[in-house]
């Protein structure tokens, strides 16, 4: 591997984690407002689907992307409404429209599957990408990339430096607090579910316009689960999630590339490594391993360490509150 | 800000919990609301602060008659209240948590609110490090964090509801001479909801007392702690002759038990506790007694100390291994701590039961539920479901859950809810228990309950169980005092 | 609002109408007849011997899982990963079938035991996980799915490989003792019907008869009051994800060694998942899970055949049933939509 190959396998590994980039912001947002938006996979496949039909048939990409957005959005409020205002489980709803999402998506896909279609232009931003190792890894890719790193600095903005964002986070960890503060819990948990949903559905759309173009039957099945583990991988954190969804694309290159070059690497084990890494993660943040190994730390250290080890979710996530 | 209530009246269902309340409040006075729990204090103060609607009657404030549909509401128009549990938000940084519902700009200010804090937190004599999160702080900090929250909010009244609970003493001089500050030197309205009575004598310039439901008098403090004490417990009922009945070998011994909580740290219990004895634990909510009985219990783990089981040590034991030695214990939620809503009696009795057999006998499980329901007078059926049944009937099915030959029986109120003749019947039944060697521990709010039904008594107080002093020598009067803390 | 009384007694088949008019929807949109597509989905498969054996074979797992679904359900436990311990399962089955030699009888035997030790082993995992390591027991079964699904392309592209070289698409035949004999050239075996038959009597008394059932159902309707009468809450989660990987496991084999004849890529054919939408629909019903199950297989395999004859996608079968349940948790208490019942007046 000489030094343009490893550019070019990172800079190939950054696109490919885009789109999860992006879902895994919009699935961020959801979560941190106490909701669980369970139907990733099937809503990222509806999205996919329509996102290409409408782009293919009217011939404008933005359109696709708006309405990958629109039926991503359209999911979350499904089950939003079935949580908050049905009071059925999350879950239940989420994991149902999983699966129809699958079977939505393949059958009003069928015909269109396997055309060509339009995609998301090259965009080199000038000057920028003709940097050394930075301009081919950040700045010679297409728009969905910078719309993903965009994202990213705008959710983690929004989350811990506005005021809307402090109602966002307030209604996840103690929604009566909010409630009594004056904030509208139900209408904040309304408002992120869809605004994630129409994430997730850009996240999609982008899959089919811009990173594995077209669409066929199944075409990104089992994406969304993984951007639901990375979520919690990074701790509800946009930014260390965008870490996780580029650990996971920099994983999945590095299979590709192991079984090309060592054909002896089992590809498997490196596909099961984010899975297992999920696990690892949720018993470190989950299980009392964490607390005991900091008891072990100086006094003055531990608290800092366990804030910042502590990837605690949300206190109230798929809680539901009576507004009296 | 003048604060006026007016034949404030809220039911539910047939409880009334408020009946025909009206009091008035000047400005720069503190006022003690006093009751035992469930008098009907923090529905009322609830109502105050907008966090529930009365059914009838009005609320003015400065003469104008106010309605609030939220706690912020309440609070835009003066009313703050601070929660014995703080109603903050734990994983937040101070700051954070000071902001939500305050700055109304996109964009957060965090300049200007960090000056603004230190100016209310030095202005009281608070203390804290304003960039720690509120999950780190004790129970006294988050209480004055919400205060500064309430001042910056423009409060013009402050509700406290047994703000001392929990809290060291230094923070709460801290916070009375706040108090102080704020009502004698700037004209707020206080109004300190407690049932410690000398706390209300530090504190207060005048008391409302309640009772079940009804504003049974008020006086002007200082005042004699006995008045208050009859107004808020009523006259107390001649005793009833109890048979005597030989006592035991010890069924209980709890050696320098130290427990630690996070609310509260209880020490250095001693207490002996003999078979067939009734042991009363009196006191205000929250004072050690409930943390206690769950430590015999084997729900909390005691820091240091024996607890002694007919000669066992149970100390390390889990709940369940206390539990198969004999050891009962009752909690006082129903359906959140002791039955299962949509489990019918019968399943109930076979889950209680202290053997089982692989499969079941359905026929021989409700036969054996119709007795025991028969027993302790369930009204329901063995198929009834335990949520079907009324509260009452509830409390009856806990004790019918109690297996025949127990070392020891830990009630956490054991009558709450029922009438007089249940009571009657409950406790006929407890004490048949005592043939059994069955040593029983109760706590309970009601002051008469205790002394009717204990040999011996033991009062907790802000985490210090006093002396154990006999039932039939000690005077309500005397139990009151304790209770306030006034040993 | 207020609804009539007629209305409120005939809601329960408002979400059911209201799915079927969502396909016929999308029979009319793709230009399809509805009446001739619903035909050939739900009426001429019984009309057909094989068909009907299909269905069949494809119920058996299906209802294995949607019954070990309900122990653990019971339990209040999400076991999603019911679809991992029935890969699980095929793998112990598969690694019997391809290592020993024995009698038909007893390398059957050998097979269904290791292939329910292998999903109960995956199903205490998933306990594990949850008790021990505080792991959410969707995440962690959603975990172990993943891993459960890339063991077997492991297995499939390496040691099991045919001998003619990997092809990755699945091992070799199994030898013919290995199988469960079939009726009639069909994929359906009769052993495993009856398996699946007292696995329903099994469930039936485990659930109503037995001491551990009532536990569970303590367990899962109040955790903490079930803790205060004594029940375990962590050593009954770990039995109960332990027999519902045996029951899923048992699948699993079933789907090795009668459905195909070896191990394939895709073995569960998602059964595990279709197995949670079955136990919603039945609303948790033991005695009603059977039936929906068989509801499940008719409409999956009708809608195979539909393609077959019409080029429609076969999705069609998951989305009906997937439509339904949707419909039933969304639409299925009229008073949760804001409909008030009308005053009983005779009281």
């Amino acid at each position: 591997m000489n030094d343009l190959y490893i550019v070019s396998f990172f800079a190939s590994a950054i696109l490919n984690s885009s789109p999860l980039i992006i879902a895994v912001c919009g699935e961020t947002l959801t979560e941190r407002a106490g909701v669980v938006n369970l139907s990733l996979d099937g809503s990222m496949l509806m999205a996919a689907m329509s996102g290409f039909i409408v782009a293919y048939e009217m011939d404008n990409i933005w359109l696709g992307f708006f309405a990958g957005a629109a039926v991503g959005a359209f999911f979350a409020l499904i089950i939003a409404f079935g949580s908050i205002r049905l009071k059925q489980s999350q879950f239940a709803i989420g994991f149902v429209l999983t699966l129809l999402g699958a079977d939505l998506s393949a059958f009003l896909g069928q015909n269109h599957t396997r055309l060509p279609g339009p995609s998301v232009a090259h965009l080199s931003i000038p000057y920028l990408a003709d940097l050394p190792i930075l301009g081919p890894l950040f700045f010679d890719q297409n728009i969905i990339v910078y719309f993903s790193f965009v994202l990213v600095a705008v959710t983690w903005w929004w989350l811990n430096r506005t005021q809307p964002g402090l109602h966002l986070r307030s209604v996840g960890e103690r929604p009566e607090a909010a409630f009594a503060r004056g904030v509208k819990v139900n209408l904040v948990r309304y408002l992120y579910s869809i605004v994630g949903g129409a994430l997730v559905g850009l996240a999609g759309a982008s899959y089919s316009l811009g990173i594995k173009i077209g669409w066929s039957d199944n075409h990104i099945l089992g994406l969304g689960w993984i951007a639901l583990a990375i979520v919690i991988f990074g701790g509800w954190s946009p930014v260390r999630g965008a870490f996780g969804a580029i650990l996971f694309g920099v994983t999945k290159g590095l299979a590709t590339y192991l079984q090309g070059t060592f054909p002896g690497v089992s590809i498997q084990a490196l596909n099961s490594l984010p899975w297992i890494l999920m696990i690892m993660v949720l018993i470190l943040v989950s299980g009392d391993f964490t607390e005991r190994l900091i008891a072990y730390m100086p006094q003055s250290v531990q608290d800092p360490l366990r804030r910042q080890l502590r990837l605690a979710p949300p206190l109230a996530l798929g809680a539901t509150l009576d507004e009296e | 800000m003048h604060v006026e209530l007016k034949e404030i009246r809220k039911y539910f269902g047939e409880v009334k919990a408020n009946d025909n309340i009206s009091v008035s409040l000047e400005p720069g006075k503190i006022y003690g609301l006093l009751g035992e729990n469930g008098a009907g204090k923090s529905t009322l103060m609830k109502i105050l602060s907008g966090y529930q609607p009365q059914d009838s009657g009005e609320i003015l404030l400065d003469h104008k008659a106010v309605d609030f549909p939220s706690p912020a509401a309440a609070l835009g128009a003066g009313l703050g209240m601070l929660y014995q549990d703080p109603l903050d938000i734990p994983p937040f940084s101070i700051i954070d948590n000071y902001l939500l519902g305050r700055d109304n700009r996109l964009s957060l200010d965090y300049r200007t609110v960090i000056a603004e804090m230190n100016e209310i937190i030095t202005r009281y004599g608070f203390e804290a490090d304003i960039h720690a999160h509120i999950d780190t702080l004790s129970l006294g900090e988050r209480q004055q964090l919400e205060l500064v929250r309430l001042l910056a909010g423009g409060a013009q009244v402050f509700i406290l509801d047994e703000p001392t609970t929990g809290i060291s003493v230094e923070q709460k001089d801290v916070l009375f001479s706040s108090m102080r500050k704020l009502a004698h030197e700037e004209g707020k309205t206080i109004i300190l909801v407690s049932h410690k009575l000398d706390e209300v004598q530090e504190l207060c310039d005048h008391a409302f007392v309640l009772r079940r439901g009804k504003l049974v008098g008020q006086s002007t403090i200082p005042c004699p702690n006995e008045k208050l004490v009859e107004m808020m417990f009523g006259q107390v009922p001649t005793r009833r002759e109890r048979l005597p009945f030989d006592l035991g070998n010890p069924a209980l011994e709890l050696i320098n038990v130290n427990i630690s909580t996070y609310r509260l740290n209880v020490s250095n219990i001693n207490l002996q506790i003999f078979a067939g004895e009734v042991i009363g634990l009196a006191g205000l909510e929250g004072s050690g007694q409930g943390i206690l009985l769950r430590t015999i219990a084997g729900l909390i783990q005691p820091e240091s100390g024996q607890v002694v089981v007919s000669g066992q040590d149970l100390t390390k034991s889990s709940y369940h291994k206390s539990r198969n030695f004999g050891v009962a214990y009752c909690a006082a939620g129903r359906l959140e701590e002791g039955l299962v809503s949509k489990l019918s009696l019968t399943e109930h009795m076979l889950l209680a039961e202290p053997t089982h057999t692989f499969m079941i006998d359905w026929p021989a499980a409700r036969e054996r539920t119709n007795s025991r329901i028969e027993q302790y007078q369930v009204v329901g059926q063995p198929e009834s479901t335990a949520d079907q049944l009324s509260g009452g009937n509830q409390q009856r099915l806990l004790f019918a859950l109690l297996n025949p030959g127990l070392k020891v029986i830990l009630l956490e109120h054991p009558t709450r809810g029922l009438d007089v003749r249940s009571m009657d019947w409950i406790w006929e039944q407890m004490y048949a228990r005592r043939e059994d060697g069955t040593a029983l521990v109760f706590m309970s709010a009601d002051l008469d309950e205790i002394l009717e039904r204990s040999d011996r008594i033991a009062v907790f107080s802000g985490g210090v169980m006093s002396r154990v002093v006999n039932a039939s020598e000690v005077s309500v009067d005397q139990l009151g005092h304790m209770i306030g803390g006034q040993a | 609002m207020i609804l009539p009384r007629w209305a409120e007694r005939f809601w329960p088949v408002v979400p059911i109408i209201g799915a079927l008019l969502f396909i016929i929807a999308l029979l009319f949109l793709f230009g399809a007849d509805p009446l001739e597509s619903l035909n050939i989905m739900f009426l001429k498969p019984f009309e057909n011997q094989a068909k009907m054996l299909s269905v069949m074979a494809f119920w058996v797992p299906l209802t294995l899982c949607a019954l070990g679904l309900l122990v653990t359900f019971t339990g209040g436990l999400w076991n999603i990963g019911v679809e991992g311990q029935m890969i699980l399962g095929s793998l112990g089955a598969s690694w019997i079938a391809l290592t020993v030699d024995a009698p038909a009888f007893v390398l059957i035997f050998l097979e269904i035991i290791v292939a329910m030790l292998a999903g109960a082993l995956w199903g205490a995992l998933t306990g594990f996980l949850k008790t021990h390591g505080k792991v959410h027991e969707i995440f962690g079964g959603l975990a172990l799915n993943n891993l459960a699904s890339m063991l077997s392309l492991y297995l499939i592209a390496g040691p099991w490989q045919p001998p003619e070289g990997g092809s990755f698409r699945g091992t070799p035949p199994f030898q013919e003792a290995a199988l469960l004999p079939r009726f009639a050239e069909s994929r359906f075996s009769p052993i495993s019907f009856v398996l699946t038959i007292l696995a329903i009597g099994l469930v039936f008394f485990a659930l109503n008869n037995s001491f551990w059932g009532l536990k569970l159902k303590a367990l899962g309707k109040n955790a903490r009051s079930a803790f205060l009468l004594g029940v375990s809450s962590e050593r009954e989660t770990i039995y109960a994800m332990m027999f519902c990987g045996a029951l899923a496991g048992l699948g699993g084999a079933v789907r090795v060694l009668s459905w195909f004849d070896s191990l394939r890529q895709n073995i569960s054919g998602g059964i595990g998942y279709l197995a949670i939408l079955v136990v919603m629909l039945a609303a948790y019903r033991l005695l009603l899970v059977p039936f929906i199950s068989f509801f499940f297989s008719l409409v999956l395999n009708g809608s195979l055949t539909l393609q077959l004859k019409t080029q429609l996608h076969s999705s069609l079968g998951g989305i009906l049933t997937g439509v339904m349940v949707l419909f039933i948790l969304l639409f299925g208490e009229a008073s949760k939509l804001g409909f008030r019942k009308e005053v009983e007046k005779d009281e």
